[in-house]
C-alpha cells in the first residue's frame, strides 16, 4: 500500500456554515426534484439570513447520483442563473464531495458565499431497491447489500460478532430516527423482527439495509469573518477529505476486516483538525449506515474504538443517544432515508442542528464536535466531515 | 506415411442436478428412485465440455494441442462456433483447427474419427474431441425421462494411447426417428416401436455386421460392446440382435444418468476404460441418421481422469421440485427472465475475453502481484503494463469471505458469492456453483468451473464460478 504525504494547510476554521435545510425525507411521489430542492433550499436561506439569493448566492455546488438534468435542475428550480453552477458525482459519498468543493472554493477566495445542494430522486424509476443491470457477465451479483455484506463472515469468524450485534444497530437508529421530524421511517423494531425478516443477503435482513428514498438537503457557506454577518453561532469546518481506495474486489492485499478508504480518510481530516483521541474529542457522529455492518466496521475504521471491539461497544450502549459517543443521532441512512447525493448534506444539517443545540428531543448535550461519514462505490470512496463550534 | 492413432486421455463431466423421473408425472422423488443428470441453470454443452475437457488436459502443457472438434446437437449457438469458443476458455493456441459437429446424434463418432484420420495423416499431432448435449423433450412428454446431460472430451494423439483405434466402419440412413427442425423448440420423434425397429436396430446390426466383415472377426473377439441405447429394453434387444450376451453389454447407466445424446456411447466408452484390461478389445457403437462402430483395442497406461463416473454419480443432488427443473430451463414464465435485456455488449466482451473467457489472470514481473481482472497499472509496485498472462482456471483456491445474495435474480436463490484467493495467490471475485449454505466457511478449499451467468441480451454469458472442491 502506498503511502499518502499530506501537503498543504487544511481547511481547519476558514469557513463557516451559516445556514442549513432539508426536505423531508421519503417517498416523495407527490413531490419532482424541483420541490424538494426548493423545500431545501428555502429553508437554508432562511436559516442563513439570506434575503436576497440572486445577490448573496455567488455559485452553486451539487451533488446528485441519478440526476436527470443535472446542474439546470437545481439552477432552473431556484432561478439562479448567470453564475457558476457545478455538479459532482461520487458514488455515495456525492453530498460531502459537493460540499468540499464548496468548502475549497470559499477557502481560495474565489467564493464569498456559496450554496451547496444534494439531492436524488430515485423513485421515479419504478424498482424497490436498486438497479439491477445484465450488462457484465463479471462482478456478479452487482447489489450493494452483496458488496457490503462480503466484509460479514470473515469478520463475524475472527472476532465473534454476529447478526444480533448488527441487529442491535438497526434497532438504535430506528428508535433514533422515530425523533427526527424530517426522517422517512418512524417505526420502533424488535430483535425478533429485526432477525425474522425477509434476507437480502446474508446476514443483511431487510432491516440491517437503509432505506432507499427520495430528498435534498443544502448548505451555505462563506468565509470565517464574514460568518457573524449572517448569524451569532456559525458552525466551522474543522476539516473535510475524500479519500478513494482499491476495490475489495480486486485489491491483491485485502484483509475482510476494514474498510480502507475510511482509515485513510480519518487519518487525514484529523491531522487537518488537529485531532489525536476522537473517540473523546467528537461528541458526536453521523455514519454511513447503508447497511448495518458498514456502522459497525466505521466505528473501528475511524478509530473510534479497536478494531474487533465493536460487539462488547455495541452491547454496553457506547453509540446509543445516551452514550458516551451517540452515533446516528436523526436515525441515519437507516430510517431517516438515503436519497444518495443528498445523504452527506444531511448529515451536516443534523450536524449543524446538533451543535447549536436546535435537535429537540434527541439533542446531544454539550457537543461542539460532530463528525460526518459516507462510504460509497464497492465500496472504495470515503468522504468525512468534522464540524464545531468553537473556532 | 501414416501414424498410430488413438485416445490418449480422457475426462467427462456429469451435472450435479439430478432430476428425479417421479416429477415428471407429478410424482414425489423416493431416496435411491430413478433420475437423470440435468444441467443446472447456469450449464449448457459449452459449459459442460469445458469441465470435461480441462479434466482431460489436467496437467499437461495446453500448448501442444492442434484442434478441438466439438460434437453436440445442442450448441447454444445456430451460427456461431461452440468449438472456438470452449478453446478460448481452455485458453488454448489461436493456430488451431476448430470444427463443429452437430446435426446428429452420430456427431461424435464423425469427430473421432475425424481427429483420427488427421493424426493419422501428420496434419495434426493432438486434437481435442468433445462431445457434449443437454437435449430438452417437451415438459411430461413420453421422451422426457430418458434424456440426460453430460460431456465427455477425448485427447486424440499418437504417443502413450490408451485406446487405440483400429478401425471403424459407417452407413448413412434416412428416416424421420428423433429429429428438431429450425423452429423446434423441443426434440419431436416417431412412435416408439417403428423407431426402435426400422430405425435403431436395423441401423446398428446393419453397422456392427459390417465392421466384423471388414475385420474378419466375430463378437466373440470383443471384451466390451459399449453401445448408444434410447432406453433399457432397446439396447439390450439391439446387442442380442448383434449377437452379444447382457454381460458383455456395457452398463448404460439408465435410471441414475438418462441418455446423453452425441455424449452418450463417449460416456460409456469412459466407464468401459475406467474397468477395462491391456489387451481388451472394445467395440463402440454410435446411432443417428445411420451408424458408425469403431474397433478399440486397450493399451497399457496409467492415465486416470481427476474424477471418475462413479464420483460424479454419487455427488448428484437432486432437485427440490419439477417447477424448479421448467425455471432453469427457462420453460417456465419467471419475473427474472431477462433474456431480453442489455445483456454484455459484443465489444466489451472481445475487449474481455482473456479475462472473462480464458480466466487469466495477470503476474507484474516486476514484483509478481498477481491481478484479476488485467489491468494496466501493477497494485504492488505500480509499475505499467508489465505482465505476463498466468490461467487460473486449472489452479484451486479458498474462500476469503462470502455471502448469499437474495435480492439478484437467479432461479435457485439465494446466489453464494465468494471472494476467492487462488493458490497463487490471485484474487476472484466469483459466484460458487454446486454448494449449499450450510457447506460455506471461510477458508473454504475451491476449484473453478466454467458456467453460464445469464441470458441476457439473447445469448448466453459465461464466466467462472468456483466450486467447492
Amino acid at each position: 500500500m502506498s503511502t499518502r504525504v499530506k501537503k498543504g494547510e487544511g481547511i481547519r476554521d476558514k469557513v463557516a456554515i451559516v445556514g442549513v435545510g432539508c426536505c423531508k425525507f421519503g417517498e416523495n411521489w407527490h413531490q419532482g426534484s424541483e420541490d424538494m430542492i426548493v423545500d431545501a433550499v428555502y429553508e437554508a436561506y432562511a436559516d442563513a439570513g439570506i434575503e436576497n439569493p440572486q445577490q448573496q448566492i455567488e455559485a452553486i455546488f451539487c451533488g446528485s447520483v441519478y440526476p436527470s438534468r443535472g446542474t439546470a435542475e437545481v439552477a432552473e428550480s431556484l432561478k439562479l442563473f448567470d453564475r457558476p453552477v457545478s455538479l459532482t458525482q461520487n458514488y455515495c459519498a456525492t453530498g460531502t464531495d459537493a460540499f468540499r468543493y464548496g468548502v475549497a472554493a470559499v477557502a481560495s477566495g474565489m467564493h464569498d458565499t456559496v450554496l451547496v445542494v444534494g439531492f436524488d430522486k430515485p423513485k421515479d424509476r419504478g424498482v424497490s431497491g436498486p438497479s439491477i443491470h445484465m450488462n457484465t457477465a463479471r462482478g456478479l451479483p452487482m447489489t450493494p447489500a452483496g458488496w457490503f455484506s462480503l466484509c460479514c463472515a470473515r469478520y463475524f469468524e475472527t472476532y465473534g460478532a454476529g447478526r444480533e450485534e448488527l441487529a442491535k444497530i438497526a434497532i438504535k437508529n430506528h428508535h433514533n430516527g422515530t425523533l427526527a421530524p424530517k426522517s422517512m421511517l418512524k417505526k420502533e423494531v424488535t430483535m425478533d423482527e429485526v432477525m425474522n425478516a425477509r434476507m437480502i443477503s446474508w446476514p443483511f435482513t431487510l432491516y440491517d439495509c437503509a432505506a432507499q428514498s427520495d430528498g435534498a438537503a443544502a448548505a451555505i457557506i462563506t468565509r470565517r469573518d464574514l460568518a457573524k454577518s449572517f448569524r451569532s453561532d456559525p458552525v466551522y469546518v474543522k476539516g473535510v477529505s475524500i479519500a478513494l481506495s482499491a476495490n475489495p474486489q480486486t485489491d491483491p492485499h485485502f484483509d475482510f476486516l476494514a474498510w480502507k478508504p475510511t482509515i485513510a480518510a480519518a487519518k487525514d481530516v484529523y491531522a487537518q483538525a488537529g485531532i489525536s483521541n476522537p473517540f473523546k474529542e467528537i461528541h458526536l457522529a453521523q455514519l454511513h449506515d447503508c447497511f448495518t455492518m458498514t456502522e459497525l466496521l466505521s466505528y473501528e475504521d475511524l478509530g473510534f474504538i479497536e478494531k474487533g471491539s465493536a460487539k462488547e461497544h455495541i452491547h454496553n450502549g457506547t453509540f446509543e443517544l445516551t452514550g458516551q459517543l451517540p452515533v446516528n443521532t436523526d436515525g441515519g441512512l437507516k430510517t431517516f432515508g438515503h436519497p444518495t447525493g443528498a445523504t452527506g448534506v444531511r448529515m451536516i444539517y443534523e450536524n449543524v442542528l446538533q451543535l447549536q443545540g436546535r435537535a429537540g428531543p434527541r439533542q446531544v448535550k454539550g457537543a461542539t464536535m460532530a463528525l460526518s461519514h459516507n462510504l460509497g462505490g464497492a465500496p472504495q470512496t470515503c468522504a468525512l466531515a468534522l464540524l464545531g463550534i468553537e473556532g | 506415411m501414416t501414424t498410430a492413432a488413438g485416445i490418449t486421455r480422457y475426462g467427462i463431466y456429469i451435472p450435479s442436478t439430478r432430476l428425479p423421473l417421479a416429477f415428471i408425472h407429478g410424482g414425489k422423488a423416493k431416496e435411491g428412485g430413478p433420475e437423470k443428470a440435468v444441467a443446472g441453470f447456469d450449464e449448457d454443452s459449452i459449459t459442460m465440455a469445458v469441465t470435461a475437457a480441462a479434466d482431460c488436459l489436467q496437467g499437461m502443457d495446453r500448448r501442444t494441442i492442434d484442434g478441438v472438434y466439438f460434437a453436440s446437437t445442442t450448441s447454444p449457438f445456430r451460427e456461431k462456433q461452440a468449438a472456438a469458443f470452449v478453446a478460448k476458455a481452455l485458453d488454448l493456441r489461436s493456430d488451431i483447427s476448430t470444427i463443429d459437429f452437430g446435426g446428429t446424434l452420430r456427431a461424435a463418432a464423425s469427430a473421432l474419427v475425424a481427429a483420427i484420420n488427421a493424426v493419422h495423416a501428420g496434419s495434426a499431432k493432438q486434437i481435442l474431441v468433445i462431445a457434449s448435449d443437454s437435449r430438452l423433450a417437451a415438459p411430461r412428454s413420453p421422451i422426457e425421462s430418458n434424456f440426460g446431460d453430460a460431456a465427455v472430451a477425448f485427447l486424440i494423439g499418437s504417443k502413450n494411447i490408451l485406446a487405440g483405434v483400429e478401425s471403424s466402419y459407417a452407413i448413412a440412413d434416412e428416416i424421420y426417428d428423433a429429429w428438431r427442425s429450425e423452429t423446434d423448440k423441443f426434440i419431436r420423434s416417431w412412435e416408439d416401436r417403428f423407431v426402435v425397429t426400422h430405425g435403431y436396430q436395423d441401423n446398428l446390426v446393419k453397422a456392427c455386421k459390417g465392421l466384423l466383415e471388414k475385420l474378419n472377426r466375430s463378437v466373440k473377439d470383443y471384451n466390451k460392446a459399449v453401445i448408444y441405447g434410447p432406453d433399457a429394453r432397446s439396447l439390450s434387444s439391439a446387442a442380442k440382435a448383434i449377437g452379444f450376451s447382457s454381460e458383455k453389454v456395457q452398463d448404460a447407466l439408465f435410471g441414475k444418468l438418462g441418455n446423453c445424446g452425441t455424449a452418450f456411447a463417449p460416456l460409456l466408452l469412459a466407464s468401459s476404460l475406467e474397468q477395462a484390461q491391456a489387451g481388451d478389445k472394445l467395440l463402440l457403437a454410435f446411432y443417428g441418421d445411420g451408424a458408425e462402430v469403431l474397433s478399440l483395442v486397450v493399451h497399457p497406461h496409467g492415465f486416470k481422469p481427476h474424477h471418475s463416473i462413479a464420483w460424479y454419480l454419487q455427488r448428484g443432488k437432486a432437485l427440490r421440485s419439477y417447477d424448479s427443473y421448467l425455471k432453469s430451463r427457462h420453460l417456465e414464465a419467471s419475473e427474472f427472465d431477462r433474456r431480453g435485456g442489455d445483456g454484455v455488449p459484443a465489444t466489451v466482451h472481445y475487449r474481455e475475453r482473456d479475462s472473462d473467457i480464458s480466466f487469466l489472470a495477470q503476474r507484474c514481473t516486476k514484483c509478481g502481484t498477481l491481478h484479476f481482472p488485467a489491468c494496466r497499472v501493477c497494485y504492488g509496485c505500480y509499475a505499467k503494463d508489465q505482465f505476463e498472462n498466468v490461467r487460473l482456471s486449472d489452479k484451486t483456491g479458498k474462500v476469503l469471505s462470502y455471502s448469499f445474495d437474495h435480492f439478484f435474480p437467479t432461479p435457485e436463490p439465494p446466489l453464494i458469492v465468494g471472494m476467492c484467493e487462488v493458490d497463487n495467490g490471485a484474487r476472484v471475485y466469483v459466484q460458487m456453483t454446486d454448494a449449499t449454505q450450510d457447506m460455506l466457511r471461510c477458508d473454504l478449499p475451491v476449484e473453478f468451473v466454467f458456467r453460464k451467468i445469464h441470458d441476457a441480451g439473447h445469448r448466453p454469458n459465461y464466466f467462472w464460478k468456483s466450486r467447492p472442491l
